[in-house]
């Protein structure tokens, strides 16, 4: 199935990405390929195939267990970009607020 | 012993010689880069980071255990709190984690030294390691050519002789076909046999560590001491793993699929001399052939693109310039920030798929395409099962060509995708697969086929891949743990 440009923009919005008004029909077409070759899909007889997220037996979660794991606030905004305070810097949320 | 010589041992030798205190752990670690290293390194660029300091720290808390003063390549997206651990983009540029992996923990507790972050590329979406922010790594083979991906410079610094053991990652054969572009083993174990914890996720229902080595009885040892259950790692598999102990016990009476059909059309005339070397050698040793049809490749690239794309849009929603990693400057709002990190720091081929991921997850076509895909993800894993009831291993193409040119695929990402065929099938189905050198083409570019068993058939194929590593010469087998390895010449 062929992708249109304003697709692309759809997805790439999606994704939180931006992607060049230049790079659009290139991204289009190279999306549209795989999509087409993923077709053969449909050549496949699946009756009765359930879907599969995770080989057996990793299907079945295991139970919950205590985690002795410590990680400081320090250690964790050690590699923050931006940290003040102890807390992670972000800017404002909503748009047109003042930070 | 001299650091000349060092660097050619086993891994298996070299930890006996430093044990013995024939030569420091100092000494082992460093012997790689003093030899072949100051050779290769500069114009094969296996290794993203590398430090000194590190070495010397590791080797001097190393003088015992199995591994003890092994040095070992570790992939760049396994985290290791020594080395900056950055899945070869720049949106991780700098990163130090505060921990270590789980394998990475393990090897160290085993006396094996951190030689070096290998390159890779970036987040393990390749099959070239072209898509790197540090640029390519070289086949050493052949430095026109590729090494292979993701796992291309674990792979080709173990290929030049830096260390004789690496760890990656493969989610699609990321070890299988850079250890067969580079001649040497690589082992992809039955998924959640070795702990995913402190391994950066690109699809974490696929994403399995893997192990290069250049001698199948190191490969045995490394995965002996790494396997296992681990708390930290939800999806890790329950129970002891399976004993690999037996790697040089041959191949007397196994059977092997020979799936024909795979390879009519679409391989290499030198991969399928490769297969019939591979396949004599099995039956001098005392195996034997067992021909049938199998479902051809081409629906496990559909199914894994859709797959495997779908988990990535997801995981990597994490790089979002927050909490680590690049941050765009000056964004006015939120989501500015989230969109403008993002698109700087990652590069065209991780964008390329987290966009498909969304895509097949995205309303309206998550059916059609997601859901399909995990359906057709249960028919190949029955597949596989059906084969294992006919026989104990496949025997198949590791990739359908040699190494490729650099630069011959980067613009044609399906080209690319399709260079995977023969090895996401064990990924899909969850199966533990390896590639296995055989002698070299007539060009001298290293040649390989892949060998798949059954959950848990990882002792299997270490004895297969033992008995091509001696030719089938079951004399040969007997009388000798050690094979000579034959090490690249440049070109």
């Amino acid at each position: 199935m062929a992708i249109q440009r304003d697709e692309v923009r759809r997805i790439a919005g999606l994704a939180r990405l931006e992607i060049r008004e230049e790079d659009l029909d290139r991204v289009a077409a190279e999306l549209s390929s795989v999509l087409e070759y993923a077709e053969a899909l449909k050549r496949l007889d699946l009756e009765g195939c359930e879907p599969l997220s995770f080989a057996p037996p990793a299907t079945a979660l295991r139970a919950d267990e205590p985690d002795g794991r410590r990680l400081t606030a320090r250690q964790a905004l050690g590699m923050a970009p931006e940290a003040e305070g102890g807390f992670f810097v972000v800017p404002p949320v909503l748009e047109g607020q003042d930070p | 012993m001299t650091g000349r010589e060092l660097w050619r041992l086993t891994a298996r030798a070299l930890a006996a010689a430093v044990r013995a205190g024939e030569c420091t752990a100092l000494e082992a670690v460093s012997a790689g880069w003093e030899g072949p290293a100051a050779r290769w390194e500069r114009e094969v660029h296996a290794i993203a980071h590398s430090d000194l300091e590190a070495r010397a720290a590791g080797a001097g808390t190393a003088p015992h255990g199995p591994l003890a003063g092994v040095p070992i390549v570790v992939k760049d997206n396994l985290c290791t709190c020594d080395y900056p651990t950055t899945c070869g983009s720049r949106v991780l540029a700098g990163y130090q984690p505060p921990y270590d992996a789980t394998v990475v923990r393990r090897l160290r507790e085993a006396g094996g030294v951190i030689s070096g972050k290998g390159n890779m590329d970036e987040f393990a979406m390749g099959s070239s390691t072209e898509f790197s922010c540090y640029g390519p790594t070289r086949n050493p083979y052949d430095l026109a050519r590729v090494p292979g991906g993701s796992s291309g410079g674990p792979a080709a610094a173990v290929a030049y002789g830096l260390v004789p053991l690496a760890l990656g990652s493969d989610t699609g054969g990321s070890v299988r076909q850079p250890g067969a572009f580079c001649g040497v083993i690589g082992l992809k174990p039955t998924y959640g046999r070795l702990s995913r914890y402190g391994l950066v996720a690109f699809a974490s229902s696929l994403d399995q560590v893997g192990i290069l080595g250049r001698h199948a009885g190191d490969v045995a040892l490394l995965y002996a001491l790494l396997a296992g259950p681990d708390p930290l790692d939800a999806t890790s598999r329950p129970g002891p793993p399976p004993d690999v102990g037996g790697w040089d016990g041959g191949v007397e009476g196994l059977r092997f699929g020979w799936p024909a059909n795979l390879w009519r059309e679409g391989v290499d005339a030198e991969v399928v001399g490769g297969l019939e070397e591979a396949a004599a050698a099995l039956e001098r040793a005392g195996a034997r052939r067992v021909p049938f049809d199998f479902l051809p490749g081409e629906y496990a690239v559909a199914t894994y693109y859709l797959l495997a794309t779908a988990e990535a849009s997801s995981n990597l929603a994490r790089f979002d310039g927050v909490r680590y990693g690049h941050r765009a400057p000056k964004s006015p709002d939120l989501h500015a920030l989230y969109t403008r990190s993002r698109s700087a720091g990652l590069g065209v081929e991780v964008q390329r798929r987290v966009l498909l991921g969304t895509y097949a997850l995205s309303a309206g076509y998550y059916d059609e395409y997601y859901l399909t895909a995990q359906r057709a993800r249960t028919r190949i894993r029955r597949e596989y099962e059906a084969a294992f009831s006919r026989c104990d291993l496949l025997l198949m193409p590791a990739a359908p060509t040699l190494p490729f040119r650099l630069g011959e695929k980067l613009d044609d990402p399906l080209a690319m995708y399709l260079s995977d065929i023969f090895t996401l099938g064990a990924n899909l189905a969850g199966i533990p697969a390896l590639s296995a050198p055989v002698t070299p083409a007539a060009g001298g570019l290293p040649r390989a086929v892949q060998l798949l068993g059954p959950d848990d058939g990882e002792g299997l194929l270490l004895r297969a891949a033992r008995a091509l590593e001696v030719r089938g010469d079951r004399a040969r087998l007997d009388r000798s743990h050690e094979v000579e390895f034959t090490w690249p010449t440049k070109r």
